[in-house]
């Protein structure tokens, strides 16, 4: 179970009261892209042993979306910041990068 | 190997059991092999097997990171049935369902292949629609099943509560050939069969490495050093994303934690699987008399291989308002397994970017059922280069769009 605390409204919930939303800083393809990248943004998944990307919302609550980095293997969350945001920002990764060196995720590590 | 039987039972009763061999070898690695087998669930074992039985190719070896069958086929709840909605599942599930029929027999090992009967309950308009059509569906595809109403289920499952507050049993889907298999046996049987064909099962092997030439497999790394082949075939279920990423693709699947639970042994009360997909919970009694009770998967992607707990009591709830006489028993178990799911809910059969490499995966919280007809198809896409029964099951179907959404029909765990 999950203990997890929502960065928009700062209330401290377990995972029944949030919701994952899929992987995040997906670049996005529309209609008449290629059809390698509408497949590569649509299907391929990063689906890692490790550090994982996701977007959450927390649905019984604020009902707001965020951004987390959490270790598929030993469920420890590294940390959440705003839904807003580009890229992981440089505290997440590091947080990341004490636990996992070398670690890979798309562009970034 | 030697053979199994009645007779063989009672002659080493009569020498204390001293003459019976191991069910299989532990050899080294070679050099190289034909076919690498990486992951020795059922579906590898299966895989091997049919490789061996049907097209002559035994230098074949199969490599287990732990011991064999200890991934999800030795963690299911043992559904089998094959009243899919999609004529491509159709074939292979039925396929499967029916090589299980005589399986026990073919490996000579007990699998104890129990066709007690199964039903998935109607708890609303929508199911009941649902699994008209199915039925109807599986006319057309030759495979046996019939909407049953409420009356009759109650007839088949005493233990029934038909009126719940909630979800009254409307009707069911049932198919009287469906029913449950020992899980390990399974494993065991392949086992034995491949290892007496001169196969190499190779636990405590595990892969982390893939080498590859001018875009095509040349061999492994594992932690038993490297090991040539001329053809992979990566049957690794909830790993498959991992092994895919060794080889340098990426595939269309998420890794998720699903779990079961058993109570405690009871007298037999229940002679039939009952799934209740509504509520996201199936029941059936083992052999032992334990109630065994499967669940839903975890919100999210992980490989913790034990489920989030919330689960539990989710499932448990809602079967005790069908099932009211479980309320009083106790848990005995809880465990969970990684299954591989992909966005139709079907698997994955096919070549791969990779020459020589091939994946069977995908089978996320049902491939337990698909075993042998798995192995089967598998086997004649990794010798002839393509197999009827995969040919519809390729990654390219997520290029093109060509989904088999099972995701209506098969909507919950099992
Ligand atoms: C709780 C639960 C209940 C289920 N209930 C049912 C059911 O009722 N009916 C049904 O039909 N299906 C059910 N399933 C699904 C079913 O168990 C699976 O689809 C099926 O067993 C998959 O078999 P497999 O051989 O592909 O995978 P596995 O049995 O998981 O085998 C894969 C093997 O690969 C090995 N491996 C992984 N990585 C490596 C590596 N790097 N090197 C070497 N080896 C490696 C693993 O150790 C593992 O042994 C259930 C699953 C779970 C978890
Ligand atoms: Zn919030």
């Amino acid at each position: 179970m999950l203990i997890l605390t929502c960065p928009c409204c700062g209330v401290t919930g377990e995972e029944t009261e949030f919701h994952q939303g899929g992987e995040a800083h997906l670049k996005r393809f529309g209609p008449g892209s290629a059809d390698d990248d509408f497949h590569t943004y649509m299907f391929a998944k990063e689906n890692p042993k490790g550090a994982h990307f996701e977007r959450w919302r927390h649905n019984n609550g604020c009902g707001k979306w965020f951004i987390m980095a959490r270790d598929t293997v030993t469920l420890e969350v590294y940390g959440t910041y705003p839904a807003q945001t580009f890229e992981p920002p440089q505290y997440i990764r590091d947080a990341i990068t004490a636990k996992r060196p070398g670690w890979a995720w798309r562009d970034f590590a | 190997m030697k053979h199994y039987s009645a007779f063989a039972v009672a002659r080493e009763a009569l020498r204390h059991h001293m003459g019976w061999e191991r069910a299989w070898a532990s050899p080294e690695p070679k050099k190289k092999y034909d076919v690498i087998i990486v992951g020795a669930g059922g579906h590898g074992l299966a895989t091997a097997y049919y490789l061996g039985k049907n097209f002559g190719i035994t230098n074949v070896a199969v490599l287990e990171k732990g011991w064999l069958g200890g991934g999800n086929t030795g963690r299911n709840t043992t559904i089998i049935r094959s009243n899919y909605l999609q004529d491509p599942s159709a074939a292979i599930y039925e396929k499967s369902r029916s090589l299980y029929e005589t399986l026990s027999q073919d490996l000579n090992y007990n699998i104890m292949f129990s066709p007690r009967g199964l039903i998935m309950l109607a708890q609303t308009e929508h199911e009941v629609r649902g699994y008209l059509r199915t039925a109807h569906a599986n006319a057309l595809q030759g495979v046996s099943t019939e909407f049953i109403s409420a009356a009759r289920v109650k007839e088949i499952v005493p233990i029934i509560n038909l009126d719940g507050p909630r979800y009254p049993v409307l009707g069911g889907l049932y198919q009287a050939r469906g029913g449950t298999a020992r899980h390990d046996a399974v494993a065991w049987g392949y086992a034995r069969a491949c290892s007496a064909m001169g196969m190499h099962i190779l636990q405590k092997c595990e892969v982390t490495g893939i080498s590859r030439e001018n875009g095509r497999v040349t061999g492994v790394t594992t932690n038993r050093g490297d090991i040539g082949c001329d053809k992979l075939g990566i049957v690794v279920a909830g790993h498959s994303g991992h092994l895919a990423d060794m080889a340098g693709f990426r595939l269309p699947i998420e890794s998720v934690a699903l779990q079961a639970l058993v109570s405690e042994p009871i007298k037999p009360c229940m002679d039939c699987v009952v799934m209740a997909n509504t509520v996201h919970g199936y029941m059936s009694q083992s052999d032992k008399g334990e109630m065994v009770i499967g669940g839903g998967t975890d919100g999210y992607n992980n490989y913790t291989q034990r489920g989030s707990f919330h689960h539990i009591e989710e499932t448990v709830r809602a079967l005790i308002e069908t099932f009211p006489m479980v309320a009083r028993l106790k848990m005995l178990r809880q465990w969970g397994g990684i299954v591989d799911v992909t966005g139709d809910r079907s698997p994955i059969l096919s070549k791969t970017p990779v020459d020589g490499i091939f994946i069977n995966c995908g089978w996320g919280t049902g491939g337990f059922k698909a075993i042998p007809g798995s192995g089967w198809g598998f086997a004649e896409l990794m010798a002839k280069g393509h197999s009827p029964l995969c040919d519809e099951f390729g990654l390219d179907r997520f290029y093109q769009g060509r989904f088999i959404d099972e995701s209506v029909a098969a909507g919950v765990a099992h």
